[in-house]
């Protein structure tokens, strides 16, 4: 009897610790939301919510401060959308090539090499898009400024394909063998089945993929921060120097903002502003990957 | 009447990497007539039906020996000359499971059009009406062409995948067990249609269930181990079989 | 007018003739793309090779960073990252293994469990930078540590924190039922059962996840940044071991500290080209500690991939 209570008494203190350690993970959400929270609400008792989102200066560290976030959203979006007009065809080209058409011993080969490229430290990155694809661009467009937006945004599109393929992989992996079969039988080629029949059917998974990318584009710190400038400059010109919110807050951070002035308080507002940014894409990107699961 | 052949199978051997899957069949397809392939699972009726539009090519290791001799112009199917594209716009296949694509009801009978750079409307207007009234489902789907084709139900479905395989005009149809998914009242309604169909086309049929190739075909093969045992006429089969094996199966002591 | 017979077939030969080209079009495409991955990877290591090889030295890796480029090396940035990550794997690793088990094999289908399944697919896409200011606000100013190798470290632990839990899940999920079943008929506890099947079954597949979430933290540098890590450091942390009684000591815990790539970032941005071939000398080494620890997730996951089959 006593044994018995005992095992009992042992089982449940196992299971409790285990709970709750899988519980930590929703505090981790809470503090979050909770500093963030807590460090811009000082930012905007000294600063109007309409002046952060409608300013179109951002000079938090100049002897008259403006704070117009728009110039680092503007900023975020471009370097963004430039890695997704890279990494969206490449991404899907290289997702349909290594599913559809390449022989088994090359996909084992070259997607372990693919995934390196997602393993590389990204202030890496940065220093090969600031003293390697600058310059060579420079070659090309003569007007193009040694910290510019085009090149983190191209080095970010290659960075994320790893990302964007092996989840469209897994979405296309899971249309059913017998759906292709269908298109075949009825005399198409590998082309016209993979974009005619296995794209459409694997569509919500693959838009996952992209919105996946999309919101590791936006929280991608270093090699804008290295390449992209310290200007924040509203523009949507890839060949400017420009300045992301990531980017800003590693300014700050090197610098010194000391603790509870508005220096400081800003890169809080910046990260909220980043981390909700974020937080949509996320969300729309769990949902969609999903339902994937739910259509077969 | 003169017996007109569509198609010959002449000492086909199939292999999956080294196994032999098929062993020295063969078989004469008459035209416009229904083709049963019976026998126990595992005997190699749907691997054999497989051979007929190509689909082993999708998958390595794969290997065609002998001739599926195709007329009236002489072609074999199974040659490596031949593109297995070529086949299979030729030689149209229905599968177990209904496989509609992810698109509309428009759109699916349409698929095997454009495929082939079809793309004016009138002619793919007039073509889906024709696939889908050839199919019987043009009456309960007419109203709603552009919805999605996953929301008709499993028969509806299948005659569906029918009405696709039939949209290009195909030489020879292939079913492989088309009604093994489906409820009674849907396999009816299919073995309907495949006895109307026969009289514009030539039907090759892989059927476990015996009832259904009585009822809906004309020759019937009983094939075991990847041999074809017996080949006769449907009703000979079933009243008179020449073999015991045959025997054996048809009245249910095996398989 | 009916077309002949013979009319179709060199319609259709010629209509496959357009399609094949499109196909054939399409896999060289589809090849070129996958190359553009690999000719970058390839271009980037042989760049940071070119440059940084010369510079490489025993001097290299046992110096301070200086004001002279020559003499400025990366000792304390590598004896940083290896403090900093000692701490991240002690706090995340039991603490993402244990949430990973409880979530495979505890935890019942209700609400709360949706929402710490919805909460970690969310957490494993905030931003790294995030999770700096996170350690900013909670460990350095409320808890007061500091900007210390602690903040620094468990800064990184939350960071793969997400990885580790999903790495441990999918680990688990591929131990087939039956293996449980034969446990429990056996008149074994749940607690039992994982600690003697469930745990040792997984251990290659939460390796090779820990693993290539630590080659992760080692590269991280946005995070490191935000809690205040210095870019000069010209000391070494205490040193865990004394000579006097109590032999170990946890004051480095608590000692300011850099890191590999933030050593890196820092000569990236500075105008002299010498201090750049230090960055490049610099990305070689933290490119060779990543790569050997990828390298080492999948020699783990293929052994184990072989060894047991289900």
């Amino acid at each position: 009897m006593k044994r018995k209570l005992a095992r009992k008494i042992k089982e449940g203190a196992i299971e409790t610790t285990l709970f709750l350690s899988a519980l930590s993970s929703v505090f981790i959400t809470i503090s979050i939301v909770v500093v963030l929270a807590y460090e811009s609400f000082g930012f905007f008792k000294e600063v109007s919510i309409k002046e952060f989102f409608t300013g179109t200066q951002w000079t938090p560290l100049f002897a008259n401060p403006k704070f117009g976030i728009l110039p680092l959203i503007s900023g975020t979006l471009l370097t963004t959308s430039i890695a997704l007009i890279v990494a969206l065809p490449l991404g899907l080209t290289v997702t349909v090539y290594l599913s559809e058409y390449a022989p088994h011993r090359v996909r084992e080969v070259i997607k372990p090499i693919l995934e390196l490229l997602a393993a590389v430290p990204t202030v890496v990155y940065g220093y090969f898009a600031l003293l390697f694809l600058t310059p060579i661009l420079q070659k090309f467009i003569p007007d193009l400024s040694g910290f510019n937006a085009l090149s983190p945004g191209i080095i970010m599109g290659i960075m994320i394909i790893p990302y964007v393929s092996s989840v469209s992989e897994d979405a296309m992996k899971a249309v059913p063998m017998h759906i292709r079969e269908g298109s075949y039988a009825m005399g198409a080629t590998k082309l016209q089945t993979a974009f005619k029949v296995v794209i459409p059917s694997a569509f919500s998974g693959i838009a996952a993929a992209f919105i996946i990318g999309i919101s590791r584009a936006i929280g991608e710190t270093m090699v804008v921060a290295i390449a992209a400038g310290g200007m924040p400059n509203l523009t949507a010109n890839p060949l400017e120097p420009v300045q992301t919110l990531t980017a800003y807050i590693v300014q700050v951070s090197l610098g010194d903002a000391p603790h509870g002035t508005v220096e400081y308080k800003t890169i809080f507002a910046a990260g909220i502003t980043l981390f909700f940014m974020t937080l949509g894409f996320n969300i729309l990107g769990f949902w969609l990957r999903k339902r994937i699961r739910e259509v077969y | 009447m003169v017996k007109e052949l569509k198609a010959e199978v002449k000492k086909l051997n199939f292999y999956y990497g080294s196994l032999h899957a098929l062993k020295e069949i063969n078989l004469p397809i008459e035209r416009r007539k229904v083709t049963a392939l019976i026998g126990p699972s595992g005997c190699g009726k749907t691997t054999f039906l497989r051979c007929f539009n190509r689909m082993h090519d999708l998958y390595p290791h794969n290997r065609y020996e002998g001739e599926i001799t195709l007329y009236p112009d002489n072609i074999n199917i199974i040659s490596p000359e031949i593109d297995p594209i070529e086949i299979r716009m030729q030689i149209s296949m229905v599968f177990q499971k209904p496989n509609p694509f992810p698109k509309s009801i428009y759109e699916n009978v349409a698929y095997g059009l454009r495929v082939r750079g079809v793309s004016k409307r009138a002619v793919l207007d007039e073509k889906v009406e024709k696939s889908l009234r050839g199919a019987a489902l043009w009456d309960e789907v007419k109203d709603r062409l552009n919805h999605l084709a996953f929301d008709l139900s499993g028969g509806q479905q299948q005659r569906l995948c029918i009405a696709r395989a039939l949209a290009t005009d195909p030489r020879i149809l292939l079913f492989d067990e088309p009604t093994s998914a489906l409820d009674p009242t849907a396999t009816s309604k299919i073995e309907e249609l495949i006895i109307q169909l026969k009289d514009e086309v030539t039907i090759i049929i892989v059927t476990h269930n015996m009832q259904q190739a009585a009822r809906v075909s004309d020759y019937t093969a009983f094939m075991y181990l990847g041999e074809i045992v017996e080949y006769d006429k449907t009703d000979r089969i079933f009243t008179a079989p020449s073999n015991k094996l045959t025997e054996e199966y048809i009245t249910g002591r095996f398989g | 007018m009916q077309k002949s017979k013979s009319e179709l077939q060199t319609e259709i030969k010629k209509r496959i003739a357009v399609i094949k080209f499109w196909d054939r079009v399409f896999l060289i495409i589809g090849l070129l793309s996958t190359l553009v991955g690999l000719v970058l990877l390839f271009t980037l290591m042989a760049d940071l090779f070119v440059n940084g090889f010369p510079r490489l030295s025993y001097k290299f890796l046992s110096s301070f960073p200086s004001r002279f480029p020559e003499e400025a090396g990366i000792l304390s940035a590598w004896a940083g990252s290896f403090l900093v990550l000692l701490v991240t794997a002690l706090a995340s690793i039991p603490l993402g293994i244990a949430a990973g088990i409880y979530l495979e094999e505890y935890a019942r289908k209700n609400w709360l469990t949706d929402i710490i399944e919805i909460n970690i697919a969310n957490l494993a896409g905030v931003p790294s930078i995030v999770y700096g200011l996170l350690a900013l606000g909670l460990f350095v100013y409320f808890f007061k540590f500091g900007e210390s190798i602690l903040t620094g470290g468990l800064a990184l632990a939350l960071l793969i924190l997400p990885m580790v839990i999903m790495a441990t899940r999918e680990a688990i999920r591929a131990i087939p039922n039956s293996i449980r079943e034969a446990s429990y008929a056996l008149g074994a506890t749940k607690w039992q059962t994982v600690q003697s099947h469930i745990i040792p079954y997984s251990t290659g597949g939460i390796l090779t996840g820990v693993i290539i979430g630590l080659s992760r933290a080692i590269g991280e540098t946005a995070p490191i940044i935000t809690v205040g890590a210095l870019t000069f450091i010209a000391f070494l942390p205490t040193s865990p071991f004394s000579s006097e009684f109590p032999f170990i000591s946890f004051k480095w815990l608590f000692d300011p500290f850099t890191v590999m790539p933030i050593q890196m970032f820092n000569w990236v941005s500075r105008p002299q080209q010498e201090f750049q071939l230090n960055a490049a000398a610099a990305g070689i080494v933290l490119m060779i500690m990543t790569l050997l620890m990828n390298g080492l997730a999948i020699y783990i996951r293929y052994r184990f991939r072989r060894k047991i089959k289900w």
